[in-house]
């Protein structure tokens, strides 16, 4: 009863799910989103993390595709934050509802 | 009998003469143009007069009647197995009568056109387009073949239309050369279909052919007569079809209205054009298939009536007009009136020929007292510079040569012995009396109104006035015509032909046509009746001298008679208005009522619907493409929607 | 020996000359000689063509070739020649080398402008000497895009809208036709259950009539737009008018005859009883075109739109003789195609000359023309007689033939329909003659015009070359005939064996 269970790790990774979500569609500032999209990343890793420790303790793919998601999620951070710059350059801006200008 | 080569030679000349004035001519040599024009038409008048003495006097006449002859035929365009258009050349008694008269008309106003046209700035071009008329007139009357006859017909409408319009810098001129076209044109159309349907029915476009079979008891014949349409057999249909062109370019009665405007052209061009040769080719059309009218009654019948009511409804109008080339406009009207009904008259051999004869007579007498007269009221104008009576009056000391011809053509026309027109008029009321006794009636009553129409004109232009108006003409034009400063008559290029178009006035009414010309080719028995032409004889003398009470001197009498009456008057002179009816059907029905509709249906309608097509597609674009917003936080909120969807989906009802 | 191949080689090849030339005289010239290469090309194809005919060859198709494209879908390369695409190429290489020589002082982008022209002229050859329905759809396409880049980036008015229109309503076109041949294609069994877009191949397998009711629409209505059938005319009148010359010349001298070329070789050939079946709806629709175009050029006051809407009208003489289904009339349609894109290239080419002198093709401001420019009117008038059908010029010949042809088919319908078509040469001579009469006669409305210079050079033997093409037709037209209507006959045969003589 007072083990941590694999229902603890996915409510945990929940949360952190919809925070993400909640943070990506709402906040406007270019920063935060991408801060967001991290929290949305890490909480698949938790999931990954703990579906891999309770379901199949003998094996490591779970913890092989954290490190790939850590791995890609920090060149992703890279990349959107050169873009990030470079909107702010073009744009003096960081606001996400000042680049639409892509659209159709 | 002439080679081959050379009776092809006879419409190559005119042709080779338009060739090379037109591409070298009129750059390099132009003042020599004329001369090269008269020329090949002497030549083509030469070799004509040289295939006539041999065809008539020679080789013509087998047994007792004279021959078609085919010396040439190219095959030019094959439809179908049967059905070609051949390209040839066919002799027979009326084809080498008009080789004749179209030769001999053309090199007079080729001669004439040497002086009368001096010193114009397209002198070369009237020339290279007089080259072109008269091949395409020669190459109509030596057809052999329907299509070919219909091929020629459209050229000569074209060259009369750059004629008419020479001067083309005159609105006026413009306007009549394109109604001149258009009406001729409109009648082709059924000329067109009328050869369509006769083609169909004999299986073929050659005219020998083409007669044998719709004359013999051939099967041809009898699916052309069984086969009807709205009462009448095709037969009727397709020859009176064929007669609609014949009368577009004959000017007969209603669609005779473009040939008074066609008067725009330069005088020796309505001599040759509009006088003696191409407002005769529907004379000859309906001569070519005399034969197969004759099986077809009704259709004669149209040409009779269609023919006489022409004839005397311009003979009423030419008694009021002004412009003196216009009153010899509608009398040339009135005389091939003459020539149809007379054709309408007749029916295909022996006897009953009569008619037939008689109007080629006439065609051939015609031709030289009408040109005569044209060529004369040339002379009057290029002395005048005008057109209208009004401007004229007492010419006849001044110019002695012009009037002693114009009053031989004059005579001519008007039907007295023992001038050329005499000898014709009379054999065509002969066939009328013994045709129908209503024609006869009416003919003769035209008779006598030519007479006084064309004495009125004649004591109009030559006495009517005390003084010649010399200085005031003088006055009006300068220098200009200085070279005609101290006598009336042209250069003598002009009073040549004048001489011998008078002489021949006089002569060729002796000629024996029955022998000559006639429906089947055989000699035709006439007597002349001394007793029958003491009646339009007299009458014609009655008409003239009408004429010679009103308007020897200047008096009042006709102008009282005018206002007698008053409504006859003014219907004869506004042209019984029939010109207004054309332009109120085209410009007030056919513009507003079938032309602006279409237009504006397929800028509005058709075309609406094809914007109306792209407008909804933008619609439709504008409307989905707000979905693409440019917002990165929409398409991901969109994005979540749908997995959140795709998993509601998976769990809740895909199990 | 001849070598189909070649004939889209050259023009292949001058294109990309045409793109390392550096200045526009450079570029012209290469256009010009490989115009006149091409023409000269077809002209030896003609005769070779003549010749081995007369020798009595009679094979359907000389000249054939074939190569593998995509085997797995039966795709081909496959060309060869008959009368009616030897005709059609000839009419092919006569209107691109004037419309190259009309086209000499184009200074805006020449490099581009050449390069389409010589393109759009590759699509047509292709697309004449296709014996592969896939192929030939191929060129068709070819044929059509770069249209639109020469109205919009060239022409004049409201170029764009015309452009897009243009380019829209041939794509959808093209659209429908792809469709049909797809149809066709699924309809085909060569046997061991594979299909085939093998043209010759489809004629000798017999088509279910259900399917054919079906595709043959298809097809001809979108082979329909490319010849301005009414309704599907809209955007000739606007495109010709706001193309440049040699574009106008292209678009209604060679493109309105892929539509006819396509209507007769595929969709009446490969379908004979869907082609009588519908025959009656393809007369009324040409009638209207005929009658109706004709009228409408009658209101018309530019002198572009009075061509265009009177194309209209003589490409209805195109269906009109497709329709009626006899051998003669038939051999009119394929005459009047090439007569037609002769004088249509030869009046556009006159009314371009004007247009370049006096800066308006207002019909009301022009006036009195023939004094000032005389050789540009005179051409101007013998491409309005032949318009309207003058004997010893080749719309007479192609209009004739139509007509006795269409004489032919004996049901009451048909006939009222060929008197209706014959009436409207009387409309077209009102209209030429008021157009010509209006702007090349009556006094000079400005006296600038006088201060014109005639014809350059270029412009003379432009017109000169069309002319004298117009004239042979016009005055033997006996070569013209023999040439293609062995050919008709062959597909005439075709409808007759399966629908009987009408």
């Amino acid at each position: 009863m007072n083990d941590i269970g694999l229902f603890h790790f996915l409510f945990i990774s929940c949360a952190l799910f919809f925070i993400g979500v909640f943070g990506f569609l709402t906040r406007r500032n270019l920063i935060t989103m991408l801060m967001s999209v991290e929290l949305i990343l890490n909480s698949v890793n938790i999931n990954l993390v703990a579906f891999n420790k309770f379901l199949f303790p003998d094996k490591l793919d779970g913890l092989f595709f954290t490190l790939f998601i850590i791995t890609i999620a920090a060149a992703e951070a890279a990349v959107a934050i050169a873009i990030i710059i470079n909107l702010y350059r073009n744009y003096k801006s960081i606001d996400v509802e000042q680049t639409d200008t892509m659209k159709y | 009998m002439l080679g081959t080569s050379l009776i092809i030679l006879i419409p190559f000349l005119p042709i080779i003469s338009f060739l090379l004035i037109s591409l070298v001519g009129r750059k390099n040599f132009p003042s020599f143009c004329g001369v090269l024009g008269t020329l090949s038409v002497l030549g083509s008048f030469v070799l004509s007069a040289t295939v006539a003495y041999d065809y008539f006097f020679v080789v013509g006449k087998v047994g007792d009647a004279y021959q078609q002859m085919v010396p040439l035929k190219i095959n030019w365009l094959q439809f179908a197995p049967n059905v070609s258009i051949d390209l040839g050349i066919m002799l027979d008694p009326i084809s080498v009568m008009m080789l004749v008269v179209v030769t001999l008309v053309s090199l007079m106003v080729h001669f004439y056109s040497l002086g009368y046209m001096k010193g114009e700035e397209r002198y070369a071009t009237f020339y290279s387009y007089l080259g072109l008329f008269t091949f395409s007139m020669l190459g109509l009357v030596l057809s052999s073949n329907i299509f070919q006859i219909y091929m020629f017909w459209e050229l000569v409408g074209v060259s009369s239309y750059l004629l008419i319009g020479y001067y083309f810098e005159k609105p006026s001129a413009v306007s009549a050369a394109k109604k001149a076209f258009i009406v001729t044109r409109f009648a082709d159309l059924g000329f067109l279909i009328g050869i369509l349907i006769l083609s169909y029915y004999s299986g073929t476009l050659d005219f020998q052919t083409m007669i044998q079979r719709l004359t013999m008891q051939t099967n041809e014949l009898h699916t052309i007569t069984a086969a009807s349409f709205m009462g009448a057999s095709a037969l009727a249909w397709g020859l009176v079809l064929v007669f609609i062109g014949g009368a577009g370019k004959s000017a007969m009665f209603p669609l005779h209205i473009w040939l008074p405007d066609a008067m725009e052209g330069p005088t020796p061009v309505s001599a040759l054009i509009h006088a003696a040769t191409m407002v005769v080719a529907g004379v000859f059309l309906v001569a070519r298939l005399f034969p197969v009218f004759s099986g077809c009654p009704a259709a004669l019948d149209i040409v009779m009536w269609v023919g006489v009511s022409s004839s005397l409804i311009a003979a009423i109008i030419a008694c009021t007009q002004t412009d003196i080339k216009r009153v010899l406009a509608y009398s040339t009207m009135s005389q091939i009136g003459y020539m149809m009904f007379s054709l309408g008259t007749a029916r295909y051999g022996g006897e009953n020929g009569l008619g037939y004869m008689a109007s080629m007579f006439h065609l051939f007498t015609h031709a030289m007292f009408k040109a005569l007269l044209f060529l004369g009221a040339g002379s009057v104008i290029h002395y005048v510079h005008s057109n209208e009576m009004k401007d004229m009056g007492g010419l006849r000391k001044l110019m002695p040569v012009t009037h002693f011809t114009f009053l031989i053509a004059c005579l001519a026309i008007a039907g007295i012995p023992p001038f050329a027109g005499f000898f014709s008029k009379e054999e065509i009321l002969q066939s009328a009396y013994h045709a129908n006794k209503v024609i006869f009636g009416l003919a003769i009553l035209t008779a006598a109104i030519t007479a006084f129409y064309m004495f009125r004109l004649y004591f109009n232009i030559f006495w009517n006035k005390p003084l010649p108006h010399k200085e005031s003409a003088h006055d009006a034009h300068g220098a200009a015509d200085a070279h005609d400063a101290h006598h009336g008559e042209g250069p003598a290029t002009m009073l040549i032909p004048l001489v011998i178009l008078g002489l021949l006035s006089v002569a060729v009414g002796f000629i024996p046509f029955n022998r000559l010309v006639t429906s089947d080719g055989k000699a035709l028995a006439t007597e002349f009746h001394m007793t029958f032409s003491i009646a339009p004889v007299l009458l014609a003398t009655l008409g003239i001298f009408i004429a010679l009470a009103f308007y020897k001197k200047e008096s009042a009498v006709p102008q009282k008679m005018a206002d007698s009456l008053s409504a006859l008057y003014r219907g004869s002179y506004n042209k019984f208005y029939i010109d207004e009816i054309y332009l109120f059907v085209t410009k007030k029905i056919l513009f507003p009522f079938v032309g602006r509709p279409a237009a504006w249906f397929d800028r509005n309608v058709v075309d609406g619907f094809m914007n109306m097509l792209a407008s909804v597609t933008a619609h439709i674009s504008a409307l989905i493409k707000g979905l693409q917003s440019g917002k990165v936080q929409q398409y991901a909120a969109y994005f979540f929607a749908g997995a959140v969807g795709f998993v509601l989906i998976f769990i809740y009802w895909w199990t | 020996m001849i070598n189909l191949s070649i004939l889209l080689l050259i023009p292949l090849a001058t294109a990309l000359l045409v793109l390392i030339c550096s200045t526009a005289a450079q570029i012209r010239m290469v256009a010009l000689l490989g115009s006149v290469a091409q023409l000269g090309y077809s002209s030896l194809i003609m005769l070779d063509y003549m010749s081995q005919r007369a020798a009595g060859n009679k094979a359907q198709m000389l000249y054939e070739s074939r190569h593998s494209w995509f085997s797995s879908l039966n795709i081909e390369y496959y060309v060869g020649a008959d009368g009616i695409s030897v005709a059609m190429i000839m009419l092919t290489a006569v209107v691109v080398m004037t419309g190259i020589l009309i086209s000499w002082n184009v200074e805006k982008m020449a490099k581009e402008f050449f390069f389409l022209i010589v393109l759009l002229s590759l699509g047509a050859y292709g697309f004449f000497i296709s014996l592969d329905l896939f192929t030939m759809f191929f060129f068709l396409e070819v044929a059509v895009i770069p249209k639109f880049l020469l109205i919009g980036i060239w022409g004049s008015g409201k170029k764009e809208y015309s452009a897009m229109k243009l380019a829209l309503m041939l794509m959808g076109g093209s659209a429908l036709v792809l469709i049909g041949f797809l149809f066709l294609y699924f309809n085909t069994n060569t046997g061991s259950g594979a299909h085939t877009f093998d043209l010759l191949k489809i004629v000798q397998m017999h088509i279910p009539v259900a399917a054919q009711q079906f595709i043959f629409p298809l097809m001809f209505v979108g082979f329909g737009v490319f010849t301005a059938m009414f309704p599907f005319h809209t955007w000739a009148p606007d495109g010709h008018s706001s193309a440049p010359t040699a574009a106008s010349m292209f678009l209604a001298g060679i493109s309105m005859k892929l539509g006819g070329y396509g209507c007769l070789r595929v969709a009446a050939y490969l379908m004979p009883e869907a082609a009588h079946q519908y025959s009656w709806v393809i007369i009324l629709l040409s009638t209207i075109a005929i009658i109706y175009g004709a009228f409408a050029t009658l209101m018309q006051t530019d002198l572009k739109y009075i061509n265009a809407y009177s194309s209209v009208s003589h490409c209805g003489f195109v269906i009109f003789g497709i329709g009626m289904l006899t051998k003669t009339a038939i051999t009119g349609a394929v005459l009047q195609m090439v007569s037609h894109g002769l004088m249509t290239a030869l009046f556009f080419a006159a009314i371009g000359m004007i247009y370049e002198r006096t800066h308006t093709r207002q019909v009301a401001q022009l006036g009195g023309l023939l004094k000032a420019i005389p050789f540009i009117i005179t051409v101007f008038v013998i491409a309005g007689l032949c318009s309207l059908g003058l004997p010893g010029l080749s719309g007479f010949v192609a209009e004739m033939t139509v007509f006795v042809g269409a004489w032919q088919h004996p049901d009451t319908f048909y006939r009222t329909a060929t008197v209706l078509a014959c009436a409207s040469i009387v409309v077209t001579a009102v209209y030429i003659l008021r157009a010509v009469g209006a702007s090349g006669m009556g006094p000079v409305k400005n006296d600038e015009f006088l201060k014109f210079s005639d014809a350059s050079w270029n412009e003379k033997l432009a017109s000169v070359a069309l002319l004298i093409c117009i004239l042979a037709i016009g005055i033997a037209p006996f070569w013209l005939n023999n040439l293609v209507s062995p050919d008709t006959q062959l597909i005439m045969d075709n409808i007759t064996r399966v629908v009987g003589v009408n």
